[in-house]
């Protein structure tokens, strides 16, 4: 049928390419099923699993659609009575209402909703719920959820957050020993990096991108290496 | 736009599941069948100042279309042909559903597809129009007002724009040293082959033709073909948000003919 | 407006058309996929010597407002032809044909995108025509299609579409401006492939019914090889990207 392109390891697919290659793998991602055909939603990869025993079809391109228990960072634009509108880089703006922010019941005026959160304002927030039909909702309940107070938000492409994140967490595992900064990935692109100072900071920023820019070639992990050993010294 | 919006908001699902089980038993709920075109009704010469106008009731929906027509140059790259221009205005005076403004996109549509039908065909003798070609000729504007949308606008449209035209009268003109007058007796439009417009909506898996307005609604895609007395297509539109498979297509092409019969029937008689 | 000028021969005696093609030819068609940054998806199409370029911005915030959708996506699509892609120069305010293509391409795409994955969003479609000759709404859905798809939408097939023209009694493929012109039909038709669903047809001139069926069939055949080529284009385009070139 259409020409197996391979990059890498990983076989590119379309709209409607057939997926199954194999009657007994299972496939996950942006794919739906018409007659027991297992075909691809999207222009992306096929990443394969346990020897091939689960293929995932995973975007090449496209914009964060929120899905719930995802980590975001997201930016206060807009104050309200009893919640925030948040922006979490994605075509649905986020609502944080008051409920998500303390468990201690609040009645307090408008005025001083702000005093807790302002405009501008970035947080580290969960996805608690999207059912689509409505905005999605956030919260900061969590301990380690709350208002970003330190360190720089880098933006990228939220379909890049893989290979930033590295197989089993191994590239934001290097940044942070080499560099020496705390970095916390949220699933819709943008990156929080803390470090002991403002340079150290914007060294991770610049590698994130760099990362960003050349997420699928090979030998990457030598690659960023190299380029952090050199701008150290 | 605001069609698609309106379209998912109005009718509930469970009209359109009531539709479903009547088709599946071969009919439709003002009792139909599924082939069945609505009894209809052609008035024409209904005013007075127009060349030709016809009033058309086709079920609940109806179109009046009048033809006016003037002198005017011909266009440059058919300098021996009359010129035609339909249009047609999706009044709110209609239909909850339609808005007051310029012409959008449904209106455009409309008059493009009934105009495509009858200059393909060619309904009308474009030759005959032209009295000094390359100076003057027989300019024909059809203008087509639906009055009360029931579903089907292109059909019913299409009749009263046909039999506008089939009772239209055209002055008979002098020529003397290049100058056009008018005479004052009358001749006929020179019509050369009546044009029939047939829509067919696909509802799941059911074709139905000449689709009520709720019918419209539910349905998923629209096919219209024009056709001719002498059992030719001269205009195919598929409109709506679904598709059709090359089968589906040729059956629909089939249904349509022998609708077109009954309009012809009529259109023949005027 | 069909018309038939007799000064202008549209089929020789070999049986060539106008630019030297067989009746069964289509024009060369080049795709170029991602080349516009600042949308979330593009598509560059050379159908013989039509340019169109097409942009898609989207899933994106619905405005104006009220014309959001509560469970679906809003797909809409803007077609245009710039002043200077034709001889005489276009007017640049749309007229009613630019309006009437832009439904048609919309509907032509509409089935084929998962709308439902996206509620209450808006995704935009831009088209413009650089140069026309001839099937510019063909080489538009072929850009559209491909532009959507570049920005990681979400759909069942791509949508690919070919017009079968008519000289005379013969049946051809792929109309160029003068066959458009003068010749005698013009039947834009556009599928989703694998599903073999027509998702637009439209007819000027005068067919059979017969003519409409082999117009249909030949029309699939091409729209096979299209859809091969626009699908090359996407893997191609991001297998260079992935291997970081």
């Amino acid at each position: 049928m259409a020409s197996t392109l391979m990059s890498g390891e990983k076989r590119i697919v379309v709209p409607g390419d057939l997926v199954q290659d194999r009657a007994k793998a299972r496939v996950e991602g942006a794919v739906y099923k018409v007659n027991s055909q297992i075909r691809s939603k999207v222009l992306g990869v096929v990443l394969s699993d346990d020897g091939g025993k689960t293929l995932k079809v995973v975007p090449l391109k496209g914009k964060y659609i929120p899905s719930e228990g995802d980590l975001v960072i997201g930016k206060i634009v807009e104050v309200g009575f009893t919640s925030w509108t948040v922006d979490i880089n994605s075509p649905y703006l986020a609502v944080l209402p008051v409920s998500e922010v303390t468990s201690k019941p609040v009645t307090i005026p408008r005025s001083d909703l702000s005093k807790i959160l302002d405009e501008g304002d970035l947080i580290l927030a969960r996805v608690v719920s999207f059912d689509k039909s409505k905005e999605p909702v956030l919260t900061i309940k969590e301990s380690r959820l709350g208002k970003i107070e330190r360190g720089i938000v880098v933006e990228i492409s939220p379909n890049k957050v893989p290979r930033v994140i590295g197989k089993k967490g191994s590239m934001v595992k290097l940044l942070e020993e080499l560099l020496e900064v705390n970095i916390i990935v949220g699933q819709n692109g943008r990156v929080l990096v803390v470090g002991r100072n403002e340079k150290r900071e914007e060294l991770a920023a610049i590698v994130i991108k760099k990362i960003e820019a050349e997420a699928h070639t090979e030998g990457l992990t030598s690659k960023v290496r190299e380029y952090i050993k050199a701008r150290l010294t | 736009m605001a069609e698609q919006r309106i379209v998912r908001t109005v009718i509930p699902l469970l009209r359109r599941d009531l539709i479903l089980a009547s088709l599946k038993r071969g009919e439709r709920l003002d009792g139909r069948g599924l082939q069945d075109v609505r009894q209809f009704t052609v008035r024409t010469n209904y005013v007075s100042k127009a060349e030709g106008s016809a009033l058309v009731e086709l079920g609940k929906t109806k179109v009046i279309a009048g033809v006016k027509t003037s002198l005017v140059n011909p266009f440059m790259d058919t300098p021996d042909q009359g010129v035609l221009i339909v249009n047609a205005e999706l009044s709110p005076l209609a239909s909850p559903f339609f808005e007051a403004g310029p012409p959008g996109e449904e209106d455009i549509e409309l008059a493009r597809v009934i105009d495509r039908g009858l200059r393909s065909a060619p309904a009308i003798d474009f030759g005959k129009l032209a009295i000094i070609p390359g100076v003057k000729v027989w300019g024909i504007y059809v203008d087509i007002y639906p009055l009360d949308y029931d579903g089907n606008l292109i059909d019913a449209s299409g009749i009263a724009a046909m039999a506008a035209l089939l009772s239209a009268k055209l002055p008979k003109v002098k020529v003397e040293d290049n100058r056009v007058s008018l005479l004052e007796e009358y001749e006929r439009m020179p019509i050369v082959r009546r044009v029939a417009y047939v829509s067919i909506v696909k509802i799941g898996n059911h074709l139905v033709v000449d689709p009520t307005l709720e019918e419209e609604f539910v349905s998923d895609a629209r096919i219209t073909f024009a056709i001719t007395e002498d059992g030719n297509i001269c205009a195919i539109q598929k409109g709506g948000a679904g598709s059709f498979t090359v089968k589906e297509l040729l059956d629909a092409q089939e249904t349509a003919f022998q609708a077109a019969e009954r309009i012809f029937s009529v259109l023949r008689s005027l | 407006m069909i018309k038939r000028a007799a000064q202008v021969k549209l089929i020789d005696e070999q049986g060539r058309r106008v630019d030297g093609r067989l009746p069964d030819e289509m024009r060369p068609l080049r795709i170029e996929v991602g080349k516009l940054k600042s949308a979330d998806g593009s598509a560059y199409v050379e159908l013989g010597s039509n340019k169109v370029i097409a942009a898609v911005y989207g899933p994106r915030e619905v405005v104006p407002r009220h014309e959001v959708i509560p469970d679906r996506a809003l797909l809409r699509c803007r077609y245009a032809m710039l002043p200077f892609s034709v001889a005489e120069r276009k007017s640049p305010q749309p007229t009613r044909r630019e309006i009437e293509i832009s439904k048609v391409v919309r509907e032509a795409l509409v089935p084929a995108v998962f709308l439902e994955e996206y509620p209450r969003t808006a995704i935009d479609v831009y088209i413009n025509v650089l140069e026309a000759d001839g099937g510019t709404r063909t080489a538009s859905i072929i850009a559209a299609a491909t532009a959507l798809a570049d920005a990681g939408i979400a759909m069942r097939d791509l949508v690919a579409a070919v017009a079968i023209g008519k000289i005379g009694n013969l049946l051809v493929v792929d109309i160029n401006g003068v066959e458009d012109q003068y010749g005698d039909g013009d039947m834009p038709i556009a599928m989703m492939p694998r599903y073999g669903e027509i998702t637009l047809i439209q007819a000027d001139g005068v067919f059979t019914k017969e003519e409409v069926k082999r117009a249909l069939e030949l029309a699939s055949k091409h729209i096979d090889e299209i859809h091969r080529l626009q699908i090359k284009a996407l893997k191609e385009t991001y297998a260079k990207i992935e291997e970081g070139e």
